[in-house]
């Protein structure tokens, strides 16, 4: 059997009523006491939103543990509420939103530890594959700059692009898919 | 220090290879201002993606994997089972894992309300579906095949017949939208969007073949897709060094 996977396509205009049927984008309840909210706006290359995209979150707990069987550490124990998976669409001004809590520091590559952050995909027409980027926190600059990801990103410019910034009321982490402050994003 | 994968003469580089599509693919129009341009950078293999959400959302419905079954009246067309494996990287099943689909109607026409092409709407078709994989890693759709139909990426552009497909898989890593297409479509050479995958070999994997065992007598026509995930312990880059 071949182990080469099967080409992605794009997610295209068209996958609301499949994929976005329910509100997916709220990953504990509203009344829950450590409840966050991150937004943001995703943007094209002329500078425009984009209001045909899906973005979806993963993440590990309060505690950093993520609720999958790869992630065996039994000295944490995991939050049985929280699975860490979140899906938006963006509206008409662009925008996806998300209710979800701060992940706790997961382990890193070599032993070291990642500084709190959350997985994210995004979809859209005009994407022939997902993009892959991560939302770390603006309250973690100790752990961000021993981060062993962001701090193997040379430019400064493109590493700052990765941490949400506060607005108060929410973290806001915008999306610029090409052009002047692009954002950093990844390949496996 | 993050290094390019373009750099590594001797590494299989996907891209380059035609094995998955480019970002940026001029002829697909919607790639010009949507690709990044700035090098993609290498992310190490770490807890935040060997795992993944890959029990899929929630509970999937009776009727969420017969399409044909989910209004009062049959739809209009003609009724196919789309059926496949679903493996990773490592050829092995991926099972429980969820499938989600979406397509038009058999006249080429969505549901969704930006969907502007004259062909009529099907009150007996919605075109969405979902099941979880068995323990082979097969999953299975009872549903009718979907209509060609137009598009304004160029001059007289249409979309081949298509049934578009999520999939989770073990990991973050693994996660996967594509594109099933149909055996023998002629639409499929001049469609940017499957041409988008430069290796013939690989565009053939995003073909389903008519499978007669699949096939029910007086009913539906059997049509196989396999599906093959990124593998949680390895990546292509290793497979093939």
């Amino acid at each position: 059997m071949s182990s080469v996977p099967t080409p992605s396509q794009t997610i295209g205009p068209f996958f609301h009523d499949a994929l976005l049927d329910k509100n997916y984008s709220e990953l504990v309840s509203p009344d829950h006491p450590e409840g966050i909210r991150i937004k943001g706006t995703v943007y094209d290359g002329a500078g425009e939103v984009v209001p045909d995209a899906m973005v979806e979150i993963w993440q590990a707990d309060t505690a950093g543990r993520y609720d999958h069987p790869t992630d065996d550490r039994e000295d944490i124990s995991l939050h049985e509420d929280f699975s860490g998976f979140g899906r938006s669409g963006t509206d008409a001004g662009g925008e996806f939103h998300f209710l979800t809590v701060k992940p706790g520091p997961v382990p890193g590559p070599d032993g070291k530890v990642q500084a709190p952050h959350v997985m994210v995909s995004v979809f859209a027409r005009g994407l022939l594959k997902r993009l892959v980027t991560r939302i770390y926190f603006p309250d973690e600059e100790v752990a961000n700059a021993v981060d062993p990801v962001l701090s193997s990103i040379e430019d400064p410019e493109l590493r700052r692009t990765l941490v949400a910034r506060d607005e108060g009321d929410a973290l806001r982490f915008d999306i610029h898919l090409q052009g002047d402050g692009q954002t950093a994003f990844f390949e496996f | 220090m993050a290094q390019r994968k373009g750099e590594e003469a001797a590494g299989y580089r996907r891209e380059d290879d035609g094995v998955q599509p480019p970002y940026l693919y001029p002829d697909y129009v919607a790639t010009r201002l949507r690709a990044p341009k700035k090098p993609l950078i290498i992310l190490p293999r770490t807890l935040s993606d060997t795992t993944g959400p890959a029990y899929g959302r929630g509970a999937v419905g009776d009727l969420d994997d017969d399409l044909t079954r989910q209004h009062s009246g049959e739809p209009l067309g003609e009724r196919i089972i789309v059926t496949g494996r679903v493996l990773d990287g490592d050829g092995r099943p991926v099972k429980s894992n969820l499938v989600e689909i979406w397509q038009a109607n058999a006249a080429g026409r969505y549901t969704h309300h930006l969907d502007q092409h004259p062909a009529p709407l099907d009150p007996n078709f919605s075109g969405a579906g979902r099941c979880l994989t068995d323990a082979e890693g097969r999953y299975r759709f009872v549903t009718v095949k979907p209509g060609a139909y137009p598009w304004r990426n160029h001059d007289n552009a249409w979309r081949p017949a298509h049934i578009h497909f999520s999939l989770f898989g073990p990991a973050f890593r693994s996660r996967l939208i594509t594109q099933m297409y149909f055996p023998g479509d002629p639409l499929l050479e001049h469609d940017p969007i499957c041409q988008s995958v430069r290796d013939p070999k690989s565009r053939q994997r995003m073909i389903s073949t008519f499978d007669l065992e699949t096939t029910q007598p007086e009913w539906a026509l059997g049509y196989r897709f396999d599906i093959v995930l990124e593998g949680r312990d390895a990546t292509p880059m290793e497979n093939h060094r």
